[in-house]
């Protein structure tokens, strides 16, 4: 493999890890700190999806489509969790997969009644359409990079919310020890729906970004749940950095896998998986007990 | 488990006598019907034996399953019967060993990892047959002959035949039921139950954790491998969603239905899911909205499945004694 290919599959790992890092985020925070699993976080993804196919063919306007997926999605989570997912908390697991369950069914249901069950694709606009020359012969995406870039910052603002801010400190508190923080009188479950919903939006928008890439179909949450279970128990269930480092694992492995082991690389995730569990059952940042 | 009385013998007796002469008194459709229910409340049984009583939440159940159905298919010749007597073994063979790698190593965690584990490692299966040509890729592969139990030239059972088929699948669900009773009456259930109530306390006691959850995992396993080696023999057709994880859930959402501490239970919430699902496939055409909605009602409303239901509808008010009502508040846990 010579430089210029390594370097074009290193970026789409890159650009993989890190939409991967957006959906995973989500899932971990959400069980890091309402304690609740949510089997439902991958149809969001493809909700994301859907809508910006919507909202950019229906005001022919991409960025409305991203954002609109975002709040749109943003909404919709903040709905749920007071309907639906307030009522899980301190519930076991198995009531949580049920529910998230049903949720599937009904948001999948919803999105065919809305949406129909086409493959759609985005359309780009010209200004992202573009390519740019990396050497001689290869080029590289513009709207690529735009993703990875995009993916990145919104990484940074996670990391700096949960690090610097004060509601930041009333997450990691919640997500060290629900019933102390709770006991000491910090307003730690007034944080919790818009916890969900931020959950629900990063994956939506992951979706959203994507959307252009891949084709938009109704089973393209499935995939990414499943990947985002494998980063969350990669990275330890809680744990924002380890999801980042989860994802950006799996974003290497399966994009240089499909490269040299073609046959081979739709298992590597999981081999990778199994290693974990061997040597460090509760992920690679995650507490020693659960 | 408490023994059971000799009322309930009889009536246990006459339940089972009753459905085995179902055929003569039903249409075909029916005994298609019940046979499909059976297979089902044999997967539901079984994955509830680590669910309910091992306290596994498991979500590679279906995976389990669908790779038996696909080990008859892919072991059957062409056009010619495949023997009952040496497809069974390998199917649940292939089964217990996929299962002893799974659970050697999802069973390192707890809790909700466990849950993620196990979905993760079913979806691997998933893939590996929708993704790969082994199993004829995404369409799936066709059993065109249905297994048959003969000795030499003497066919004793053939699977080909609905009625047939019905009976078999009744004896595998009351022989999975009396399996599970009687492993949980043993020693070894209480090691079991006692791992799922207080995992330390147990270890302390001595109770090898590890093994004994290893144990009825794979057997869990193999059973939901011989439904799946039923199922697959009674639509003729394997395909990846089989394996799918919509299908553990489907699974799990009859074994809360039934109740998770009781053994019987989930084939009863087999009844109502697949009964439901008839039915709402053919009245309505956005049925999975319905169905989804029904899912989420049972777990807000009514997490004690079926005896939760009989209550709220004011059907079972005798059962609601105060001390019925603790144990089953405790049960819900």
């Amino acid at each position: 493999m010579d430089i210029g290919t390594f370097a074009i599959q290193l970026l789409n790992a890159v650009q993989y890890g890190l939409v991967l890092f957006l959906v995973a985020s989500g899932l971990t925070l959400v069980f890091g700190i309402l304690g609740v699993i949510n089997l439902a976080h991958g149809v969001f993804y493809m909700l994301g999806a859907y809508l910006a196919w919507w909202l950019t063919v229906a005001t022919g306007n991409f960025a409305v489509g991203i954002l609109g997926a975002f709040a749109i999605s943003f909404v919709v989570g903040l709905a749920l969790e007071s309907v639906f997912i307030r009522r899980l908390y301190g519930r076991d697991h198995l009531s949580q997969v049920l529910l998230s369950f049903g949720l599937i069914l009904v948001v999948d249901e919803l999105r065919q009644m809305l949406f129909g069950r086409d493959v759609q694709s985005v359309p780009l606009p010209e200004w992202l359409s573009g390519s740019l020359p990396l050497t001689d012969v290869l080029n590289y995406p513009v709207y690529r990079l735009v993703v990875s870039l995009l993916c990145l910052a919104v990484a940074v603002a996670i990391f700096m919310v949960i690090r610097r801010t004060r509601i930041g400190m009333v997450v990691r508190a919640g997500a060290e020890n629900r019933e102390m923080t709770r006991a000491l009188g910090i307003p730690f479950d007034s944080v919790n729906r818009y916890v969900f919903a931020v959950g629900i939006a990063l994956a939506a928008l992951a979706g959203a970004v994507i959307a252009p890439i891949s084709t938009v179909f109704p089973g393209m949450g499935d995939g990414m749940l499943i990947l985002s279970f494998v980063v969350v128990v990669l990275g330890g269930i809680g744990s924002v950095p380890g999801a980042a480092i989860g994802a950006l694992l799996i974003g290497l492995i399966d994009t240089f896998g499909k490269v040299f082991m073609p046959e081979l690389a739709g298992i590597l995730v999981y081999v990778l998986m199994a290693v974990v569990l061997v040597v460090r059952p509760t992920g690679i940042l995650g507490k020693r007990e659960v | 488990m408490q023994p059971l009385s000799t009322r309930t013998h009889i009536a246990l007796l006459a339940a089972v006598v009753a459905a085995a002469i179902l055929p003569a008194l039903v249409p075909d459709y029916y005994v298609q019907f019940a046979a499909k229910v059976l297979i089902l409340g044999t997967l539901a049984m079984a994955l509830n034996l680590a669910v309910g009583f091992g306290g596994l939440v498991s979500l590679c159940h279906a995976a389990f399953f669908g790779l038996a159905g696909y080990a008859l298919v892919l072991a059957a010749p062409e056009y010619d019967e495949p023997s009952l007597l040496l497809t069974l073994p390998l199917a649940v063979g292939a089964t217990v060993l996929v299962a002893l790698v799974v659970g050697v190593l999802s069973l390192r965690t707890r809790g909700v990892y466990f849950i993620m584990v196990t979905l993760a490692f079913g979806e691997m299966l998933f893939f590996l047959f929708h993704d790969t040509p082994i199993g004829g890729g995404s369409d799936g592969l066709f059993l065109y002959v249905k297994p048959v139990l003969a000795f030499g030239e003497t066919i004793l059972l053939d699977l080909g035949n609905p009625v047939t088929f019905y009976l078999v699948s009744l004896a595998a669900a009351a022989g999975t039921w009396w399996l599970i009773r009687h492993l949980l009456s043993t020693p070894f259930g209480d090691a079991l139950t006692a791992a799922r109530d207080n995992e330390r306390r147990a270890l302390a006691l001595g109770i090898p954790v590890f093994r004994v959850r290893l144990i009825a995992f794979v057997l869990s396993a193999a059973l939901a491998g011989l439904a799946g080696y039923l199922s697959a023999a009674q639509f003729g057709f394997v395909a990846p969603q089989m394996l799918g994880w919509h299908l553990s859930a489907t699974a799990l959402v009859m074994v809360v239905l039934g109740g998770t501490r009781r053994v019987a239970g989930p084939l009863a919430g087999a009844l109502v899911v697949t009964g439901l699902e008839e039915v709402l496939k053919y009245f309505i055409d956005d049925w999975k909205l319905v169905y989804g909605l029904i899912v989420i009602a049972l777990v807000l409303l009514a997490p004690g499945g079926l005896q939760d239901v009989a209550r709220l509808t004011g059907l079972g008010r005798r059962a609601g004694t105060p001390a019925l009502k603790l144990k089953e508040a405790n049960n819900v846990g």
